[in-house]
């Protein structure tokens, strides 16, 4: 085995940007910092074991006061992508669009065109609509059709050792300490949480889902 | 049945009838949120840490606007690089990670960056039992990665680069919808 500090040279190069910040924080020029980066993606079943929940957070590391502050951005779509047949491509959507203080829903519905761009299906039979929720209320949710809905800021709920993973990329530490510190430690995000009933996406077996934010 | 845009817009309806006076006013159109336009994608995330661990600088925005389908194409290879030259468990022709894979299928696993998700039961990144069958709130999935980029074949080797040891949400989850914890 190579000794990980020799292999450092190269995979400093690899590893650079990871520690920025991790999960999918900050992860590009482009988005970096604004109300279209994506800090995370999470899809488990509910409370109710018949339902999928999916999580899509956005804007990373507000601090508290900054997090009143904090808006969903109208030209900003998220998009949570299902693929049913395993090819990659995306056979549902689930739109997430913010206008005028309420966050709307389309979906799980066919798209009518996959990949890079998107319109927004407003024909969709399912969905809704929920009220953004403020910073400092008790989060307002919705239901329609065995749906619930959910937008607004809350805890970011990734943690990890970034300072320390840092370090060790700098060649200033050979190893992660014992305790860790999480460098997310009373950060919050911009979340939009939607939990679906199983029998609008499939009956059984495995899908492949990623999440997608689309700019006007 | 009524599409979710009839809905919203009859919703509107009901809102403004009471102040219909006119005989006409079947002509009323009422017009609800313009969703019209097009959007072009600027991020996208399936696992996580994926562009931020193995794409390179340069290839960062590029991987976020190719769609999942050509993601293995465009980019399996350079993975395959970063990650042999990163960890010292795959540095020796034949290392393999503990889920049985080398360099090539592990990177072949990764490059297509969707989550996998189990329509049938317990859904965690990797809970010791289940592996990729979603990913939950608590699942500690920078220590599963760090386990299989470090750890090789049995989790044993390079302890110290394998586990950041922060295992848990600062905050507690809810069990109930919305499920993430109110923010600080």
């Amino acid at each position: 085995m190579k000794n990980f500090k020799a292999v450092l040279g190269i995979g400093v190069i690899a590893l650079a940007a990871f520690f920025i910040v991790a999960a999918d924080h900050i992860d590009a020029p482009a988005v970096q910092g604004g109300n279209s980066d994506i800090t995370d993606f999470y899809a488990f079943q509910g409370e109710n074991t018949d339902n999928l929940v999916f999580v899509a957070n956005l804007q990373g590391l507000l601090s508290p006061s900054a997090t009143g502050a904090a808006l969903f951005d109208e030209n900003v779509l998220v998009e949570f992508n299902i693929d049913t047949d395993q090819d990659n491509m995306e056979d549902l959507v689930i739109q997430a669009i913010p206008r005028d203080g309420k966050m709307y829903f389309f979906g799980p519905v066919a798209p009518s065109q996959t990949g890079l761009e998107s319109t927004i299906q407003s024909d969709a039979m399912v969905g809704g609509a929920v009220d953004i929720s403020a910073y400092g209320d008790s989060p307002k949710t919705a239901s329609y059709d065995g749906m619930k809905f959910f937008a607004g800021p809350r805890d970011d709920p990734f943690f990890m050792d970034f300072a320390q993973y840092s370090e060790i990329i700098a060649g200033n530490a050979g190893s992660f300490n014992m305790p860790g510190a999480d460098t997310f430690k009373g950060t919050n995000v911009m979340s939009i949480v939607v939990e679906v009933p199983k029998s609008m996406i499939g009956t059984s077996g495995t899908i492949n889902t990623w999440v997608e934010s689309k700019r006007k | 049945m009524k599409t979710l845009n009839k809905i919203l817009v009859m919703l509107a309806v009901s809102l403004v009838a009471f102040n219909c006076s006119n005989d006409d006013d079947n002509q009323v159109i009422i017009t609800g949120p313009d969703f019209s336009g097009t959007y072009m994608q600027e991020d996208q995330m399936g696992r996580p840490a994926v562009n931020t661990v193995f794409v390179a600088s340069a290839d960062k925005d590029a991987f976020n606007v190719t769609v999942p389908s050509n993601q293995d194409a465009a980019f399996q290879s350079k993975f395959q690089t970063n990650l042999m030259a990163l960890s010292p468990a795959f540095a020796n022709a034949g290392d393999m990670n503990a889920l049985g894979q080398d360099a090539a299928a592990f990177t072949g696993l990764l490059a297509t960056d969707v989550l996998n998700v189990s329509l049938d039961g317990t859904t965690t990144f990797y809970d010791g039992t289940n592996v990729l069958t979603g990913r939950a709130l608590a699942d500690d999935v920078i220590t599963v990665e760090l386990l299989l980029i470090f750890g090789g074949e049995d989790f044993t080797e390079n302890p110290g680069l394998s586990n950041d040891n922060v295992d848990a949400n600062d905050k507690a989850f809810l069990t109930s919808f919305p499920y993430l914890a109110s923010p600080h």
